[in-house]
């Protein structure tokens, strides 16, 4: 029994990272219907702006120019990191997907692929090929909860990911922007009928999901200080799959199949050698789609693309 | 006049849609364009609200300003030009209520709204009545009630409506005209397109037919219904 909440507590800080990134696939599909192949690599800049920010800060509080504790650098880093990440998200739309609306959607697609290169190996041309190393600004400290070692790290992740994905509910609920998604999300073509701007609501759209991407950048900088251009791969793939079985633009879906990838990846590899550990939770993975192949909350839907 | 559209020419892909239409209407009027299926109705109401792109050369002016050089969502937000399109297309994940509270986005004046969704209840009080159901769920009536409503919200110098009798019985399409002169008395301007061509006369004053995307005839709804060749092409004899 405690091996098993010890594993859970694994399980939900990936969980939280998966479901971080699959949010912001999910809506870009569910609202613009393509996929922002590029995701996995906004990931990456997010988690390397929060390198840079909290880098730049912690050396401001060093040299003594700004009295705050590290706690608060990493507050800090999280907000103004995110901030400066939704414009990378907004210049991907606007230079790469916004000339490409009305293209087929393979086209769309590669788009993504192409942009996700570019970032990589920008980061490569602008940093060099050696790993950054994030700076501590936790402490770490290990709690032992009847047998459970639980870390304040941890405990931090999950807390964060889920208070984000609780903002990002509301928002999507109660606002009208929020609204215009759920519309446009529904039917693109008649949105601007309602004089809506259609633009202003995608780029808000990648803004927000690439805020996201972001914060679990840093959030995964914290838990594994080294980072590298190309991190952002394998994640961007995991979180895809999340997404899709989330079921098309499904918040709800997208949290939940997030934190179910942590959870199938983690006690697989409980069960099993770590070696097959992704061979079998993508075959489970696998099965679960061929039964619902629209995902947990994605509904049949018939695209209307012309007005 | 309020609205001119001339020489209006439309392309999907390199099929000509339109050829060169030409209409106008004055403040206040309702105007019907009648034709066959496939005569160029929809398109030329989607040029007008461009949701679709005119060719060069078509003009459309509304005001006294060029129409063309804003995009679709300013046609609604500042022009007022609103368009209630084919098969109504309503958010069907989204309440009614949410409906024409989205129709009301790019609006400022929080409190006229407020009336103007009064207003729509009380032109429809069926819709009050289900305020909290999801769009989809409604019957085909009430969803073109709510489809007339968010257009009355989002912009109501002018109307555009694409076929609203499409899919309703016969009193609930009186219902639905008789809002709509209800609407028109109070200021707003009306363009109608209708395969029900009987209908659209007799609820329009002047009228235009339009063939293979061209106008070929106008003229009041009077001199409309009693033309031999509007009887015998769409009145059914």
């Amino acid at each position: 029994m405690v091996f098993f909440f010890q594993n859970l507590v694994n399980a939900l800080q990936w969980g939280s990272f998966y479901a971080l990134i699959a949010l912001g696939y999910s809506m870009v599909y569910g609202i613009l219907m393509l996929f922002n192949f590029a995701h996995g690599d906004i990931f990456m800049v997010g988690a390397y702006i929060g390198f840079g920010v909290a880098t730049g800060l912690t050396m401001l509080a060093a040299a003594g120019t700004l009295a705050i504790p590290n706690w608060m650098i990493l507050v800090l880093t999280i907000i103004i990191s995110m901030f400066l990440t939704s414009f990378v998200g907004i210049l991907v739309e606007r230079v790469g997907y916004r000339p490409l609306r009305d293209a087929p959607r393979a086209s769309a697609a590669i788009t993504g692929l192409m942009i996700g290169i570019m970032l990589e190996t920008g980061n490569l041309i602008l940093l060099g090929a050696q790993r950054v190393r994030f700076p501590t600004l936790i402490d770490s400290a290990t709690y032992n909860i009847g047998g459970v070692f639980v870390t304040n790290k941890k405990i931090m992740i999950v807390i964060v990911s889920i208070g984000l994905m609780i903002a990002l509910h509301q928002f999507v609920q109660r606002t009208k922007y929020g609204m215009a998604m759920r519309a446009m999300a529904f039917d693109y073509v008649v949105i601007p009928l309602m004089g809506v701007p259609i633009n202003l609501i995608a780029a808000m759209t990648f803004a927000i999901g690439s805020a996201l991407a972001a914060a679990a950048g840093i959030l995964f900088g914290v838990a594994y200080p080294v980072l590298d251009p190309y991190m952002g791969i394998v994640f961007g793939w995991k979180a895809f799959v999340a997404a899709i079985l989330g079921g098309r633009g499904s918040i709800l879906g997208a949290t939940l199949a997030g934190f179910l990838l942590g959870f199938i990846e983690i006690f697989v590899a409980m069960i099993f050698p770590s070696t097959l550990r992704d061979l079998i939770a993508y075959s489970i993975i696998l099965v679960i789609l061929a039964v619902r192949p629209h995902g947990f909350f994605g509904e049949p839907y018939s695209a209307k693309l012309r007005l | 006049m309020m609205l001119s559209v001339e020489n209006l020419t439309v392309y999907y892909e390199r099929i000509k849609a339109l050829h060169g239409v030409g209409f106008n209407i004055d403040e206040g009027e309702i105007v019907c364009i009648i034709g066959a299926n496939g005569a160029g109705k929809s398109t030329t109401l989607r040029a007008v609200s461009r949701m679709i792109p005119a060719a060069q050369g078509s003009k459309i002016t509304f005001q006294g300003e060029n129409l063309l050089k804003y995009p679709a969502d300013k046609v609604v937000s500042v022009l007022g030009i609103s368009h209630v399109p084919e098969g109504r297309r309503l958010f069907g994940n989204l309440t009614v209520f949410e409906n024409l509270k989205l129709a009301a986005f790019a609006r400022k004046d929080k409190h006229a709204v407020e009336k103007d969704i009064e207003r729509v209840f009380s032109i429809f009080p069926r819709l009050q009545e289900r305020i909290g159901q999801k769009s989809g769920t409604l019957s085909g009536g009430e969803q073109q009630m709510l489809a007339i409503g968010r257009a009355f919200i989002s912009g109501r110098r002018m109307m555009l409506l694409d076929e609203p009798s499409m899919g309703l019985a016969p009193l609930l399409m009186m219902n639905v005209f008789e809002a709509l002169k209800e609407i028109n008395a109070e200021g707003a301007t009306i363009l109608l397109v209708e395969q029900n061509a009987r209908l659209a006369l007799q609820f329009a004053k002047r009228g235009y037919v339009l063939e293979n995307g061209s106008v070929v005839l106008e003229g009041s709804s009077k001199s409309l219904l009693e033309n031999e060749d509007v009887k015998k092409a769409y009145l059914g004899g």
